[in-house]
């Protein structure tokens, strides 16, 4: 029990470290470039208390539940032998988790709001419902397949450089022709997809996966699902604003 | 007890985010794959653990940075603020919006810093390469290519310049250091620049993007607004591969002059 406490306790103050940057940056930019006092302090106490209890609970979690869980998975598709399986499992994963990832919904809420406001779209709340909805599935799409392309790689060793650099190729040429208002949307999709269960669960999947097949290695194989991730829903995002326009 | 109630209600919503997730690993788990998960109490012990933190983790952000993070990028790049440091009337420069680079690479590194998904992959990088990459020196290097890349975005929104010309040159200078780079860390180079805008970063940076659009005079929020994470996520797949670059340098430099002596 008392050594349970004590790694508890060490992780506690990890992810205290980890959080002491923001404080200061939040802290010096308040005092010293604002020049204001710190409204409510007490309840910015509890909320960082918080903060750094989830931080630790969830670096605990990770290691017993996501890690083991894509790896296990990962091992018994490989086992299993059957790639179309592992192939919808992998689009459904990468499509699942973002349809209902907050940050994206969020953010295609708020683009749809900008985008109503510069006449693009209709001002109704059903146009820009649409419009939200049209984009959250177009990057949804775009991470399922970006999973499905990426777990393919693992299998067949593809280098990864090529098929990324293949894909910035892709997404040039399109900025030349998609419609200018979807460009700031487009490349910032990339970024927004890959929520905190996601990529360990997706780093697990791939690391097993790489782990399991012989002559793969974990390193150069296993990463790189992430960056398929937030490739191509630019290039998807990108395709929604050329049919809509 | 109100934070009780609050912590149970950001639990709720946390693990209504999770269900689709987790209704796909059970019904592959069960119907496809046929097995028993190994070990299934710990797994959901664990799982619990995650979730249970990234609720408070989201309570203690919506409480104490959000608000506050939120409010500093509005001021900072209101009209006063930057009005107040100006000696000369007349137009401003890209200059005069100097606090709104600092604060944008210094909440940039820092919340990189606290990102989960990055603490996740770097661990899992540590671990894979058996300790060759220790998991705080990627996190840095991580946090150094997201702050640059932020502050040189906040650059480009205050003069305007169309985001696909710097996104294009990051192209090409990952595409050139891609020939050059170790190849054991290439995957995981392309890798961190997903995963360092995740929870914390894009709230924050959104609304600094879009509060700096709205606020300087000829840009718009449509246009403008957008874009920061983009560089977020560009700088630091660039920063990760200098980085390997240059440790390369370094030990064939060493190893040189161990065949000199």
């Amino acid at each position: 029990m008392n050594q349970q406490f004590l790694t508890f306790l060490k992780a506690f103050i990890g992810s205290f470290k980890d959080l002491l940057p923001i404080i200061l940056v939040i802290a010096f930019f308040q005092f010293v470039v604002l020049q204001q006092s710190m409204p409510n302090i007490g309840q910015i106490m509890v909320g960082l208390l918080l903060v750094v209890l989830g931080l630790t609970f969830f670096i605990y979690g990770l290691e017993m539940s996501l890690f083991p869980i894509g790896e296990s998975m990962a091992q018994a598709f490989a086992r299993k032998g059957s790639i179309s399986w592992l192939l919808t499992f992998s689009f459904c994963l990468g499509f699942g988790t973002t349809v209902a990832e907050p940050a994206l919904i969020a953010v295609a809420k708020e683009a749809a709001e900008i985008a109503a406001s510069g006449g693009i779209i209709g001002v109704s709340e059903q146009a820009q419902l649409q419009y939200a909805n049209g984009l959250r599935y177009t990057v949804a799409v775009a991470v399922g397949f970006a999973i499905v392309l990426g777990i393919l790689r693992i299998i067949r060793a593809w280098p990864i450089h090529y098929l990324i650099i293949g894909g910035y190729v892709v997404v040039v040429i399109m900025t030349a022709f998609a419609p200018n208002w979807i460009i700031g949307i487009a490349y910032d999709s990339g970024g927004v997809t890959t929520s905190t269960i996601t990529v360990p669960l997706v780093t697990a999947l791939g690391v097993g996966l790489a782990s399991a097949i012989k002559g793969r290695n974990p390193m150069i194989d296993g990463f790189g699902l992430i960056a398929f991730a937030s490739l191509t829903p630019i290039i998807f995002v990108m395709i929604y604003g050329m049919v809509l326009s | 007890m109100n934070l009780f109630i609050e912590i149970l209600h950001t639990l709720k919503a946390t693990i209504i985010d999770v269900i689709p997730i987790l209704s796909i690993i059970l019904v592959f788990q069960l119907f496809v794959i046929r097995r028993p998960i190994p070990n299934v109490k710990k797994v959901g012990i664990g799982f619990f653990y995650v979730l249970f933190g990234l609720a408070l983790f989201l309570l203690g952000l919506e409480k104490a940075l959000f608000p506050l993070g939120k409010l500093m990028a509005e001021q900072l790049t209101a009209v006063e603020f930057v009005n107040s440091n100006l000696q000369l009337a007349g137009g401003y420069s890209w200059y005069d919006y100097y606090w709104v680079y600092i604060f944008a690479a210094s909440i940039g590194f820092s919340t990189t810093i606290a990102e989960p998904s990055l603490i996740a992959v770097a661990l899992k990088a540590e671990e894979v390469s058996g300790g060759a990459i220790s998991a705080n020196s990627l996190r840095i290097t991580v946090a150094i290519g997201v702050a640059v890349g932020i502050s040189l975005g906040s650059y480009r929104i205050v003069v305007g310049h169309p985001i696909q010309y710097y996104i294009i040159v990051g192209y090409v200078i990952v595409v050139i250091q891609t020939f050059y780079c170790p190849k054991l860390l290439i995957p995981l180079a392309f890798d961190s620049g997903g995963v360092t805008t995740s929870t914390v970063t894009v709230p924050l940076v959104a609304a600094l993007g879009l509060g700096l659009a709205s606020t300087i005079p000829g840009r718009s929020p449509l246009i403008d607004g957008f874009g920061l994470i983009a560089f977020a996520s560009l700088f630091p797949i660039i920063a990760v591969m200098a980085y390997a670059q240059m440790t390369q340098i370094k030990t064939q430099k060493k190893r040189k002059k161990h065949k000199k002596s």
